[in-house]
């Protein structure tokens, strides 16, 4: 194999690697929510630095392929979404982080009643990085568009909490600062799932050099 | 609205080198005012091609062809075409630049003096235009009377350049113009043939794929005589549409 192939394999494998990090991250998350378990909400909170790490480490990677190899056609559309999906999975990182605070503080009081659209949202969030990422690996298939759609999900979801917490929240002001919070985790999770379709669409751009964002998808 | 014009039309175009064939039915156009590369790797025909646009290749004996070559509608290869004539009009320069022993003036006046004009004053105007247009004037103009040969290879490549613009060519057809050039000289071509392709339509060969990158506005990608894959440059090097053009331009090629 020639050393730029092997470049771009170990490149592959260390978004993939980013992959793997921030999807447990988002997964113990929403565990440490939803099981009170506020030792690992702290826990996600403290490896997020190494989720930073990597992506810097990512980027520089890329722009030294840019700079030494002047990647053209499959190999410029590989670097350049990998650059992009990578700020992404950093994001994604940051709102796991954003969940395990409002955990931490949740996880202090009783709780409000328990969670049903929370962890419904995060099952579908969750396959969405992973079935974006698969994509990015195996290549061109269905399956980035299957991760967009399901994005429509999500959003209603995030929806759909809010709306039944607001007449709680209207029968007893009280309680207004602890459902705000579930307010907000459903809504960092929805926008977890908008980096995992930013990915999917990234990764339709990379197979047919095509950008698709801010189109209504046809296929 | 802007009309689209084609200077060339290649239509199912075959060159033979005796029962060797070069260049494998072609149909391609050529726009006016632009910049085509054609790449490839060796012996892909892609100089055969281009030598063809002004019957460089009749001074290959072997040589024939088959199908049609307009320039401006007309068929270059018809019987009564002045070969002479057509040379002026589509000009070539070389891999390596090549004066002719002469002074850096005379290089220039040379064409001109042959299509007849004489008077001195008239001569030193067409002189200094082409030394100028060729972005070589200024490093020149104090030594028109040395030789050509004294020049630097970048200065030399364009003393040629600016002999052939002396002869006011339509097209202007560059075999691999740079590939014995530094970068500096290189990107002083570059910027050059950028510039002139606002009169001029040029046709570039070249083995350095960046080049074709920087300044062309279309690419052509041949592999074994046939043209594979012709497109706007963005696209052959964004999203090529054939495989072998990937391959090739990835350096992933064989």
């Amino acid at each position: 194999m020639a050393i730029f192939d092997e470049e771009l394999k170990a490149l592959r494998e260390k978004v993939l690697k980013l992959g793997y990090m921030v999807e447990d991250a988002i997964r113990d998350s929403v565990k440490s929510l939803v099981e009170r378990d506020s030792a690992l909400a702290r826990e996600v909170i403290k490896g997020d630095h190494l989720i930073n790490a990597l992506e810097v480490k990512i980027d520089e990677e890329c722009i030294r392929l840019i700079a030494l190899r002047q990647p053209v056609a499959r190999d410029l559309r590989f670097i350049t979404t990998t650059m992009k999906i990578t700020t992404d999975l950093e994001r994604m990182g940051d709102l796991a982080e954003n969940i395990c605070e409002r955990a931490l503080e949740l996880n202090e009081k009783p709780q409000l009643k328990p969670f049903v659209n929370i962890p419904r949202m995060a099952e579908i969030t969750q396959s969405m990085v992973r079935d974006a990422l698969d994509a990015f690996v195996t290549g061109c298939s269905q399956l980035p568009y299957e991760v967009i759609k399901r994005d429509d999900e999500v959003d209603d979801l995030t929806v759909r909490n809010f709306e039944e917490l607001l007449p709680l929240m209207i029968q007893d002001s009280k309680i207004i600062p602890l459902a705000l919070k579930r307010t907000y985790v459903a809504k960092y999770l929805e926008r977890i799932a908008d980096h995992a379709t930013n990915i999917a669409e990234m990764v339709i751009y990379m197979c047919k050099g095509k950008l698709i964002r801010h189109m209504e998808i046809s296929e | 609205m802007v009309e689209i014009t084609d200077i060339f039309e290649i239509k199912d175009f075959s060159i033979y080198y005796g029962d060797f064939m070069a260049v494998k039915n072609i149909t391609l156009n050529i726009e006016a005012n632009k910049i085509t590369a054609i790449i490839g790797p060796s012996g892909c025909g892609k100089s055969t091609l281009l030598r063809s646009l002004n019957r460089m290749n009749d001074l290959i004996l072997s040589s024939r062809v088959e199908g049609q070559v307009l320039f401006q509608g007309v068929d270059i290869y018809h019987k009564d075409t002045d070969v002479i004539e057509l040379r002026r009009r589509v000009g070539m320069v070389f891999q390596k630049p090549n004066p002719f022993p002469s002074s850096v003036y005379e290089n220039v006046a040379y064409g001109p003096k042959i299509r007849g004009v004489k008077r001195r004053s008239q001569l030193d105007e067409v002189v200094e235009n082409a030394l100028v247009r060729a972005d070589l004037w200024e490093e020149v103009k104090d030594k028109l009377n040395e030789s050509g040969l004294s020049l630097s290879g970048g200065q030399m490549q364009r003393l040629c350049i600016a002999r052939s613009l002396a002869q006011q060519p339509e097209v202007l057809l560059f075999d691999e113009p740079t590939s014995a050039l530094d970068p500096i000289s290189t990107a002083n071509i570059e910027n050059l043939l950028q510039e002139l392709q606002k009169t001029i339509t040029i046709v570039i060969v070249t083995h350095n794929m960046q080049q074709a990158a920087r300044i062309s506005n279309y690419t052509v990608f041949m592999y074994l005589g046939e043209l594979i894959e012709f497109g706007d440059t963005d696209t052959i090097f964004v999203n090529p549409q054939n495989k072998l053009t990937e391959e090739y331009i990835t350096g992933r090629f064989g």
